[in-house]
């Protein structure tokens, strides 16, 4: 008699604990070993692309939350920036701050999301907690600027939505040294820790060449050892006059990913440091001269033309719409009236703002940039995010197109896995940092 | 790194645009740099020996096929422009080496979308070329595994054409229209 032996097929996912939202692998298996991966992707398909062609320019910000929805400021800031190399306009110092600030505290958001989840399928559920707990800080500081803690829709075309508010920088300080704590716990408790280590050493290895092959960017392009950061090779906004240092690893495996994801979190948190050495000062909350009439108020009376006691007044808003009214609007918007919304007194007090408002936010009107077509990198928390535009002059974009981080690394993963053993598909999985949201918009 | 663009072409080196615009003359149909953004739009046909070029040239190098997507210019600019052909396929190349980007355009008919493949240069066209098809149907010639990635192989039609409704339902299951 003759034994045969064959290999197995299993199914994992797309409803799985460890798949991080929605993706199936379909593996070969022989015994616990991998001899061979398909990836399926696409389950949470939303049509981005598609619903960005429907709506104008500045309409797409909510969408573009959505892609990345653990570090949504860095998607706006990517779209924004697009856009506004299609117009060719410039933002003030004060908002290009603003926006780095806000990119590096998601950077740092995702990381903590990515290690903490790798950590907890590998069984560290108190990394886990304590990596969420220090995200949790960083909320607070993205819920106090943006109103919202992850569909943001912060970033305006030409500019921000909302100043820094009064006694931020003191506290976003308190969180980096909350945050910087919790990192070293969480070094103490995974760096040396043997299960830990010995799961992610060597696991999930992919090289240089075939990473670049793939065209993986990011945390794992330079687990590897190569040193691409689009904040470095093209640097945007103003991090050419940030110090900060690119970490790099050597062997391209789990581990590596794991060291470069936790060194660069510290080099987030020393930006933004220096970016409020570097910030330009904007109006001070609470250094209103007028009063503060609410909202409902101040468009009776202009509509009955009491419009004289208006000019020195402020309004009195929504507290998703806080931050922008004429006392910071001009420091962190750009000059331009045919692209950024006048501050909310101006809509409310008199009819040039209103017409203003209005021309921008109807169907027909709104924000026109010329025939043309761009592409735009930013360093997203995954790697290069590149938004490309085509543009027919009319106020709804042709033609968006998202380049995922997610999705060349999606691609290489059967590289990493196949040869390796069942059990370790999860940590290498966890390394990716898969975000399905961006992976198949 | 490298001296950037600005620099080189003080030194009077060609820039990627130009350095393929020397090579090809014949195959470019239209240039431009909208934004600083250099663009090359050539022949379906020399579309391999282009990357090809672009990937083993010293002074280009570019070893990253950073995107691929398509463009359909179905009623462009509400039918004011006239665009010879529907489609277009985009490349986003850049050089790690020299860091300097390049976007190549390939015009393909509505009749027969194909374009040959890229995968056996660069193992990142696989998905991006499969995502292309998907979404906008058009052929890879020689890819080896040219099948739907984001929708379902039951889908009908190819949902980012311009002819396609957005709000047109294909449930799986469900109610159909």
């Amino acid at each position: 008699m003759v034994t045969q032996t064959r290999n197995m097929l299993l199914n994992v996912g797309p409803s799985h604990p460890a798949m991080h939202g929605v993706i199936r692998l379909i593996m070969e298996l022989e015994g616990e070993k991998i001899k061979g991966v398909d990836v399926e992707i696409g389950y949470l398909h939303r049509a981005f692309e598609k619903m960005c062609e429907t709506v104008m320019y500045a309409q797409c910000f909510p969408y573009t939350d959505r892609l990345n929805y653990v570090s949504p400021l860095i998607n706006n800031v990517g779209f924004a920036m697009t856009v506004e190399k299609l117009l060719g306009i410039d933002v003030p110092e004060r908002a290009k701050y603003i926006r780095v600030i806000m990119s590096e505290i998601s950077r740092v958001t995702d990381h903590l999301t990515c290690i903490g989840a790798s950590a907890m399928e590998l069984g560290a559920m108190s990394v886990f907690l304590y990596m969420i707990k220090a995200r949790e800080y960083l909320y607070e500081l993205v819920e106090e600027i943006t109103g919202a803690r992850l569909t943001i829709s912060y970033v305006r075309i030409g500019g921000v939505k909302a100043d820094l508010t009064a006694g931020f920088v003191d506290k976003a300080f308190q969180k980096i040294a909350d945050v910087r704590k919790v990192l070293i716990e969480v070094d103490e408790l995974l760096t040396r820790n043997r299960i830990f280590f010995d799961r992610m050493k060597g696991i999930g290895t992919i090289s240089a060449d075939d990473a670049i092959a793939y065209g993986i960017t990011g945390p794992f392009l330079r687990s590897t050892g190569v040193a691409y950061d689009v904040r470095k090779a093209n640097p945007y906004l103003i991090y050419d006059r940030l110090d900060f240092e690119v970490p790099t690893g050597t062997t391209g495996d789990n581990l590596d990913r794991y060291f470069v994801r936790m060194a660069e979190m510290e080099q987030s948190l020393r930006m933004i440091e220096q970016c409020f050495q570097q910030i330009p000062d904007g109006a001070v909350s609470g250094e209103l001269t007028g009063c503060l009439v609410p909202a409902a108020q101040m468009v009776d009376r202009a509509k009955m033309g009491q419009t004289e006691d208006l000019i020195e007044d402020e309004v009195d808003l929504d507290p998703t719409l806080q931050g922008g009214t004429k006392r910071y609007h001009d420091a962190i918007n750009a000059d331009q009236k045919d692209v950024v919304l006048p501050a909310k007194e101006n809509t409310y007090g008199n009819i040039e703002g209103l017409m203003n408002h209005f021309k921008l936010v109807m169907y027909g009107h709104g924000i026109r940039p010329p025939v043309g077509e761009v592409y735009f990198p930013v360093e997203g928390a995954n790697g290069e995010l590149g938004f490309y535009i085509v543009s027919d002059g009319r106020d709804l974009p042709w033609r968006v197109r998202v380049h995922p981080p997610c999705f060349p690394i999606m691609a290489a993963l059967p590289k990493c896995l196949v040869g390796g053993m069942m059990a370790d598909m999860v940590s290498t999985f966890g390394s990716v940092n898969m975000i399905a949201g961006e992976l198949d918009r | 790194m490298t001296p950037n663009l600005t620099t080189s072409k003080e030194q009077g080196i060609l820039t990627p645009l130009q350095r393929v615009q020397e090579q090809f003359s014949q195959e470019v149909v239209e240039t431009h740099a909208f934004r600083g953004d250099e663009t090359l739009v050539i022949r379906p046909g020399a579309l391999l020996a282009v990357a090809k070029f672009l990937k083993t040239a010293p002074e280009l190098d570019f070893n990253f096929l950073m995107d691929l997507t398509a463009v359909d210019y179905l009623f462009f600019a509400g039918g004011r422009v006239q665009k010879e052909f529907r489609f277009e396929v985009v490349y986003h190349f850049y050089s790690l080496k020299h860091n300097h980007r390049l976007r190549i355009k390939v015009p393909v008919d509505e009749k027969d979308p194909e374009v040959d493949t890229l995968t056996g240069l660069w193992p990142s066209a696989d998905w991006y070329e499969r995502e292309a098809w998907d979404m906008f149907g058009i052929q890879f010639k020689g890819h080896p595994n040219l099948k739907r990635i984001l929708m379902y192989e039951e889908f009908q039609g190819h949902a980012l054409r311009k002819d396609y409704p957005f709000n047109k339902r294909q449930p799986l299951i469900g109610p159909q229209n």
